[in-house]
């Protein structure tokens, strides 16, 4: 839904190139579909409001640059205020003077707390630190057999314990699980204030569903108002959440949102940016991140390879074939494509979630029955070639169509993009970090 | 428990502290700034923009033109309206045993749930029959047989990193040789962006219709009141990969509203069941589209 917001803006905005100025009605209009869409990516009520006060007070009398559209200059605007809201860099957990180094995670129900805190010493014991799991869950049923579990899975060690005595031995870092609990229940609020009191925390993590709704910033405050609350983690960021109330809370409360939760597995966790959130919320594309992930299963000089052939247009169905391979190992393909710029139209386009698995390995199934010439030329497949490919892939001639044209219809894009890119407006070397 | 004591307890609760800046004496006119504060209201409670926009639209034209003048009847036309937008949940013809398959994304409250049905049926006369059919979630088995035990019903459970599909079959051959009229299954938490879990949820069906036919009578989705629009996909999704019968509304004990649900039983025309509004194994009230939309809105 935020997709939308960047092609609500461009349909807004489409009447007005040319033109000198914004006018302020056009602006209003413009304005309602920004508001329409963070309340559709569950931003909260009160954010929305002074997030369109801001972008109003900015955007209007502003001119439209030339070179700019008056679309993508209100996308800017909007972009530049969700980054403040956001904060702008990444905050690392911290580390305490002297060990142990406590985190106490808290949370309402089924945030995802004991899944998180499996993954929070999983990456702590791949760097180096010595991390003790502590349940002390007394409430939930079998939550104490679930850290255990996972502890096992991880050769980690875990311990039960009472909520009134919490062992902080054992590692250089205790990760303390505490059940979950509703902000409006007196009774449980003052248990989680007293482990608190108790162990001296280090980080206490707030542990938020990426798919909670407006609600969120009230639990929020109320668990900030009980407890010295440090960062939030935002869980379930493979749904296809827009995450709004992360970015509701971070405004409304100032606390800054350290990690996100990115799948079932104990390894689906990352650190969080903000930047980089709000570009992949307005449909701008995080580049990095996935270059990043990419680096993962392909080495470097290849992925910059890939970059530049699909910027410039040379790119293949042979090596589209290659990286559906290698997509495969970075996750679904419209996630992967709203990272890159422009591609969040494309990425709707595709079927979304469980059918684009399906579409993805009628693709693969379809590109493997073209012959290498056909691969590198797609033009050459013509009526009878096109029969054949369905029958080897066991596709119909229409689907074979489809596939064609859709590759064509994104190489023309990215025969654009590369000429932005070109003219400065892109990164061209994509920014590699490690 | 009764209707009234669980949407009351529902009521004060969770709808009070929020609606409570739109209460107004009777006789009191509405003004352009009480219609932007019941605005505010119906979208902090997750109502859709898609549904509080035209609902809006028409209040507006309501009092313009004279039709409702004061606080109280504006309320009235919002709560018809809302409750209009809910079907009405028609009760199926089921086999026997009766199965209800329950499902939902991860933390949403499912198993919870099974158990808290399974007791009301039992309270209600009938005899359910548990199926801890979650093999991926790390004691997710154990905490079903937990409840269980507690509420002393019988379980059939599968292994951890078992088929849950052959959970599902085995519990209601189980059910059918010992009598038991009704099997829940609780099933993995499993995000509707995931192809193979909905493939898994597919099978499972598929599997539950080989065990008795016809079956799953009922797949309730469960839906988490403290989330927001995100939940018209995952409905969306879930009833693309199981014919979903009726929604489930957890977590209503807290301060949210689990107003999305509206906007999905508009587009996906599903009915609301049941409605969670605590910890307790009683705390479970069928759904009263009227006493719900009521406590949303109260007069105060």
């Amino acid at each position: 839904m935020f997709e939308q917001l960047q092609d609500r803006l461009a349909a807004t905005f489409a009447t007005l190139q040319g033109r000198p100025r914004v006018t302020e009605a056009d602006l209003e209009e413009a304005l309602r579909d920004v508001r329409v869409a963070l309340l559709e990516a569950d931003v909260s009520f009160k954010v929305v409001k002074q997030l369109v006060a801001t972008v109003r007070e900015r955007a209007i009398g502003q001119q439209v640059v030339q070179s700019v559209s008056g679309a993508q200059q209100v996308v800017k605007i909007v972009h530049d205020a969700l980054v403040e809201m956001l904060g702008s860099e990444a905050s690392p957990l911290e580390r305490a003077t002297t060990a142990p180094t406590v985190i106490v995670m808290v949370g309402l129900q089924g945030s995802g707390k004991t899944t998180t805190s499996a993954k929070i010493a999983n990456v702590l014991r791949k760097q180096g630190r010595k991390p003790v799991l502590v349940t002390v869950d007394v409430h939930r049923p079998a939550a104490m057999d679930q850290l255990e579990a996972l502890g096992k899975q991880l050769g980690l060690p875990v311990r039960r314990a009472d909520p009134k005595s919490v062992p902080l031995d054992g590692g250089d870092t205790v990760i303390v699980d505490t059940a979950g609990r509703l902000h409006i229940d007196e009774a449980m609020m003052a248990e989680v204030e007293s482990i608190v009191a108790a162990t001296h925390p280090t980080e206490v993590l707030l542990v938020v569903d990426a798919m909670a709704g407006q609600d969120a910033v009230d639990a929020a405050s109320a668990f900030k108002a009980r407890l010295p609350i440090t960062g939030l983690v935002l869980a379930k960021v493979d749904s296809d959440a827009r995450g709004g109330a992360s970015l509701s809370i971070r405004a409304a409360t100032g606390i800054p949102v350290k990690l996100m939760g990115t799948g079932e597995k104990l390894d689906a966790i990352e650190v969080f940016h903000p930047d980089r959130l709000a570009q992949r919320i307005l449909g701008m594309g995080d580049v990095v991140t996935l270059v990043e992930k990419a680096q993962e299963v392909v080495d470097q000089k290849e992925a910059e390879e890939q970059a530049k052939k699909l910027l410039e247009a040379r790119f293949t169905l042979d090596d589209f074939y290659t990286q559906l391979q290698q997509l495969k190992k970075m996750g679904p393909l419209g996630d992967l494509l709203k990272m890159i710029p422009g591609m969040g139209q494309l990425a709707k386009q595709l079927p979304q979630g469980p059918e684009a698995e399906r579409e993805l390995r009628k693709v693969e199934a379809i590109i493997s029955s073209m012959t290498r010439g056909e691969r590198a030329d797609p033009s050459i497949v013509n009526g009878s070639r096109r029969k054949r490919i369905a029958r080897g892939s066991g596709t119909t001639v229409s689907d074979v169509n489809q596939l064609l044209k859709q590759f064509e219809e994104m190489r023309k894009l990215m025969k654009q993009l590369g000429g932005m890119a070109k003219g400065g407006r892109l990164p061209y070397h994509l920014p590699l970090r490690r | 428990m009764s209707i009234e004591q669980g949407v009351g307890k529902t009521r004060s609760g969770l709808f009070s502290r929020l609606f409570g800046a739109l209460r107004k004496p009777e006789e009191e006119p509405v003004t352009d700034e009480w219609l932007d504060r019941l605005e505010e209201a119906l979208l902090r409670a997750d109502l859709s923009v898609s549904l509080v926009d035209p609902v809006m639209l028409q209040v507006r034209d309501v009092v313009r033109e004279g039709r409702a003048k004061t606080v109280p009847k504006v309320l009235d036309a919002v709560r018809d309206a809302l409750v209009a937008v809910i079907p009405p949940a028609a009760e199926a013809p089921a086999g026997t045993p009766r199965v209800i398959l329950v499902v939902g994304v991860n933390g949403s409250g499912k198993t919870t749930f099974a158990a808290k049905l399974a007791k009301r049926l039992r309270d209600g006369g009938e005899k359910p029959l548990l199926a801890a059919a979650d093999t991926f979630r790390a004691a997710a088995i154990e905490q079903l047989e937990s409840w269980a035990q507690r509420l002393q019903l019988p379980v059939v459970s599968g292994r951890p990193g078992g088929d849950p599909a052959a959970v599902v079959f085995d519990a209601i051959q189980a059910a059918r040789s010992r009598g038991n009229s009704v099997v829940i299954a609780d099933t993995a938490g499993r995000l509707h962006t995931k192809g193979y879990l909905m493939d898994e949820l597919e099978k499972i069906v598929r599997v539950a219709g080989r065990a008795r036919e016809g079956a799953p009578d009922e797949v309730l989705l469960v839906l988490d009141g403290t989330q927001g629009q995100n939940a018209i996909l995952q409905a969306r999704e879930f009833t693309k990969a199981a014919k979903v019968t009726g929604l489930v509304v957890t977590k209503l004990d807290g301060t949210a509203k689990g107003g999305a649900v509206f906007a999905i039983a508009n587009d996906l025309g599903l009915p609301v069941r049941w409605l969670g509004v605590g910890e307790k194994a009683e705390d479970l009230v069928p759904m009263d589209a009227r006493a719900y939309v009521t406590a949303m809105l109260p007069n105060g």
